[in-house]
């Protein structure tokens, strides 16, 4: 999955004289005010974040309130779809017109039907609604389904992305998996995408490891 | 088919071709011949066409208008028109409402206008304005995306305006189908939706005399059950919603409004504290639960409480409630002499205060909702958001009056784990260095009517939290003793206060906890040290407790102290500083009627004490008179020794009461 990235990070948290037996807990405190908001300075969504203080040494400010600056080395896990990346998330809800998604569970994704590929059909199995492939057998979308999709645009201040399921490599990320060699014949983009699909593949498979890596890193963190 | 209204076709209406139906639906054929001008007409004409054979149609459901009294008539239009229209699906009104929207942008409003009259139009509506209504939410649910915020902003306005309450359940369900739809489709909605339905939480001003009544139950149950499902939705569909969510409800709260309103409010945060969203919102609804308690709660003016002319022992009202109380209803207390029934007049003068009439129902509801997290196993997960509030909010605000009875009642409810950590935490505070004086002093005083006043807490119990406040105090000597100073040793005094206070309650059951025997020993050593706290602490908690000290042969020696009856003197005020802290009583009786009741089962009256001095039955006086200080102060008198002797030395004598009541000295520097 595109989109995630790891920074290095040099900070400074001005911390509250009252803290000064503290720091550690403040520092973190401080911290963790950062997490699932998209920050501008480090243009991502901040995820989860490994914090070294550098020096015990801090610079306390001139003023009323003499806060002092401990200079920090953060590794940040971050966030930050830019549009054509492909995204994976899971299906919660499915209608005739959208598919909606959740993005490493805290990112709500929207695709509309004009974003749907053709190939994609509405139906309703069972009393579930789902979208099948007419061309694509066994090629289902229903909830529950984890699919890849494009990502158009990302609303930084919400925290949501609009999506879309018209390239030929977007849908159901474990139909596309078993099927990376089977793309169709007729479009050669499509095959050289097929290629780049293995990779992708091979790639996507260490993606769903590496969520739960990050998931679990996260909860590591927020333990600290 | 279920029963359907009349259908009203006009058959005057130009049927000219507006939009080509044919292209843009993806794939699927569509016949449609007839489309028709104005939105108003077209959907009658639509809802009429919906009324073929085969189709199972949403709006033919809607067509039940039971609820509104009509004599439906199931009419197909088969009967009244040819044969010859196709139905329209769902998708064709949905389209048509996209054109409708998007030709807003071209400079075309009527369609549009016309969509945003039906949202506006809800009162008194007929069932075919209902089908309307209905059909239009439905369409535009599957219409979200062309919606444009700054281009339909009207029509967004009317739909964020309106209240669930106002319509029947076929309405709401379309109408939150709409806004979740909304919510799920673009992150900038997400905020409207919320503070929409959060809007719905209370009914307009005209629905609330029907809330108390079954047919306002039952409504009430119809929306906001519905309420609470969607915003379970817009949660599943956009987990960041509920941190949202928070903010709009506290911000909402409609405090100053009249009591149904503020209840009916309260049990909407309280339901989502334990519904299906609760995780996440859980601990903010009840810190916010509780701030609105200390809002209303020092909003309260003490006038409300203070009945200039009683001032009478708390002692005789305690005792007289528990007799009459089981009668006591709006009686007029008037007939009974102004002696025997003060406490009731307070009360009813507290009764018709509208801000203690709020607070009551508030804190009842609390009571309940913590019996019902008692019930199904969730007290002490609940429990830990409401001590953090009460160390916030509560602690810190000036002597709260009631509040802090939602933490006395949750105690009685769980006395092993609740009890238990409400006093530890307290002591913790006390014995705390990094907290200012006043929170600490604050607290023990919490600590000592807790500790007095919970019939709940076992002796080994108080037992060890005496002992820590005992072990401070001796060691306070120790390390930091000097003269008598009551303002420089302000946290001492009231450190010895407490344990007086705890002592002139419990004596006997202290004195046989076989552990705590010497520490009784080193209350003397700290009593009788250079600090002299028996001048200093309030002169009637001294008298009271030296009396049954002395009646238990506590001390090995006892010095004589003549107060002369006084309640505070100027040592006391000394200590207790600007906040009165020398004469705060958090957990006396409780004067909010209903809450009382819940109260009550758990609680120590002054009365129920049996002193070391008086091991026979004594009955209780109920003529006392005070003399009127220019404190106006009441009191809780005890049985005196000899009621006879008592009355006829002194005409007009002050008993020697436990202070009690929360009043606050008149003299100057008190607030």
């Amino acid at each position: 999955m595109e989109g995630l990235k790891v920074s290095d990070a040099n900070l400074v948290v001005y911390v509250h004289p009252s803290k000064s037996n503290k720091v550690p807990q403040a520092v973190l405190r401080e911290l963790s005010s950062l997490l699932f908001r998209f920050n501008e300075s480090f243009d991502g969504v901040v995820l989860a974040y490994d914090v070294q203080i550098q020096d015990k040494i801090a610079k306390i400010l001139p003023g009323f309130h003499p806060y002092f600056g401990v200079k920090l080395k953060a590794k940040l896990l971050l966030f930050a779809p830019k549009p054509n990346m492909l995204l994976e998330g899971k299906v919660v809800k499915l209608t005739e017109r959208s598919i909606h998604v959740i993005v490493l569970g805290f990112s709500s994704a929207i695709i509309t039907v004009e974003d749907i590929r053709e190939d994609f059909n509405h139906k309703i199995k069972h009393g579930d609604e789902l979208f099948a492939s007419r061309s694509q057998k066994r090629h289902v979308i229903k909830v529950g389904t984890m699919i890849r999709f494009l990502v158009k645009s990302f609303d930084e201040e919400r925290l949501h992305i609009s999506g879309s399921l018209l390239p030929a490599n977007t849908g159901s990320i474990r139909w596309l998996a078993r099927h990376s060699e089977d793309f169709s014949v007729s479009d050669r983009s499509t095959r050289k995408r097929s290629e780049s699909e293995g990779e992708l593949v091979g790639g996507e498979t260490y993606s769903l490891n590496n969520d739960h890596q990050i998931k679990k890193s996260k909860k590591h963190r927020i333990r600290e | 088919m279920e029963g359907g209204s009349e259908c009203r076709v006009n058959r005057s209406v130009d049927y000219s071709p507006w939009v080509d139906w044919s292209s843009g639906c993806g794939g699927r054929t569509v016949e449609a011949r007839f489309v028709v001008v104005g939105l108003e007409l077209d959907l009658w004409w639509w809802i009429g066409a919906r009324f073929g054979p085969a189709e199972t149609t949403t709006i033919s459901r809607v067509m039940g208008a039971e609820e509104f009294g009509y004599n439906v008539k199931a009419q197909t239009f088969n009967e009244m028109e040819d044969d010859d229209f196709n139905h329209f699906s769902d998708s064709e009104l949905v389209y048509h409402v996209r054109d409708a929207l998007n030709s807003v942008s071209l400079g075309d409003c009527d369609s549009y206008n016309q969509l945003v009259g039906v949202m506006h139009h809800s009162k008194g509506l007929a069932p075919d304005e209902v089908a309307l209504l209905v059909t239009s939410l439905k369409a535009l649910s599957g219409a979200v995306s062309y919606i444009d915020i700054s281009l339909h902003e009207a029509l967004l306005s009317s739909i964020f305006d309106m209240n669930m309450w106002n319509y029947g359940p076929d309405v709401m369900d379309a109408l939150l189908g709409l806004i979740i739809s909304l919510a799920s489709s673009n992150g900038k909605y997400v905020e409207s939706c919320l503070e929409m339905l959060v809007s719905s939480f209370t009914p307009p001003f005209s629905f609330m005399d029907m809330l108390k009544q079954p047919r306002g139950i039952a409504k009430k149950d119809q929306v906001l059950s519905r309420v609470h499902l969607a915003l379970k939705h817009i949660a599943d569909l956009v987990p960041l919603a509920p941190s949202k969510l928070c903010p709009i409800i506290s911000r909402k709260m409609p405090i100053y409004e009249k009591e149904p309103m503020v209840v009916v409010y309260a049990e909407n945060m309280l339901k989502l504290e334990s519904g299906a969203i609760g995780e996440f919102v859980s601990s903010t609804m009840l810190m916010a639960l509780m701030d609105t308690l200390i809002d209303l709660d020092v909003d309260i003016g003490w006038d409300g409480i203070l009945h200039d002319d009683s001032s009478k022992g708390i002692f005789q009202m305690e005792i007289e409630d528990m007799d009459e109380f089981a009668d006591y209803d709006e009686e007029d207390g008037t007939e009974d002499t102004l002696l025997q029934f003060p406490r009731e007049l307070s009360r009813k003068s507290l009764g018709g205060n509208s801000t203690a009439e709020k607070l009551d129902s508030l804190m009842v509801l609390t009571f309940e909702h913590l019996k019902s997290c008692e019930v199904s196993g969730r007290l002490t997960e609940v429990f830990e958001p409401l001590l953090d509030s009460f160390r916030i909010t509560v602690l810190t605000a000036y002597k709260s009056k009631f509040a802090q009875f939602v933490m006395f009642y949750a105690c009685a409810l769980d006395p092993e784990n609740c009890g238990v950590r409400f006093a530890v935490l307290l002591a913790d505070i006390f014995a705390c260095e990094d907290y200012p004086l006043s929170f600490r002093m604050s607290a023990v005083a919490y600590l000592a009517s807790y500790l007095s006043r919970g019939n709940f807490l076992s002796a080994p119990l108080v037992a060890s939290i005496l002992k820590r406040l005992v072990d401070w105090c001796f060691e306070y000597c120790n390390r930091k003793g000097g003269e008598m100073n009551p303002t420089s040793h302000r946290l001492f005094y009231s450190g010895c206060q407490a344990i007086m206070y705890v002592l002139c309650f419990r004596m006997k059951s202290m004195i046989d906890v076989a552990w705590f025997k010497p520490h009784l020993l080193l209350i003397e050593q700290i009593l009788k040290h250079k600090l002299s706290p028996l001048k200093v602490c309030l002169p009637s908690v001294v008298e009271e407790f030296c009396r049954q000290a002395e009646a238990a042969q506590l001390f090995t020696s006892s010095e004589e102290f003549n107060f002369n009856d006084l309640l505070e003197s100027e040592h006391s005020r000394a200590f207790g500083g600007m906040e009165r802290l020398d004469m705060f009583f958090p957990f006396d009786p409780c004067l909010l009627k209903k809450s009382d009741r819940f109260i009550r089962p758990h609680f120590v009256y002054w009365s129920m004490v049996r002193p070391p001095y008086d091991d026979d039955e004594c009955i209780s006086d109920e003529d006392v008179v005070e003399e009127e200080l220019d404190l106006d102060v009441s009191k809780m008198s005890i049985t005196p020794r000899n009621p006879l002797s008592y009355w006829i030395s002194n005409g007009l004598e002050e008993p020697r009461g436990m202070p009690a009541r929360i009043r606050p000295s008149t003299s100057p520097e008190s607030l």
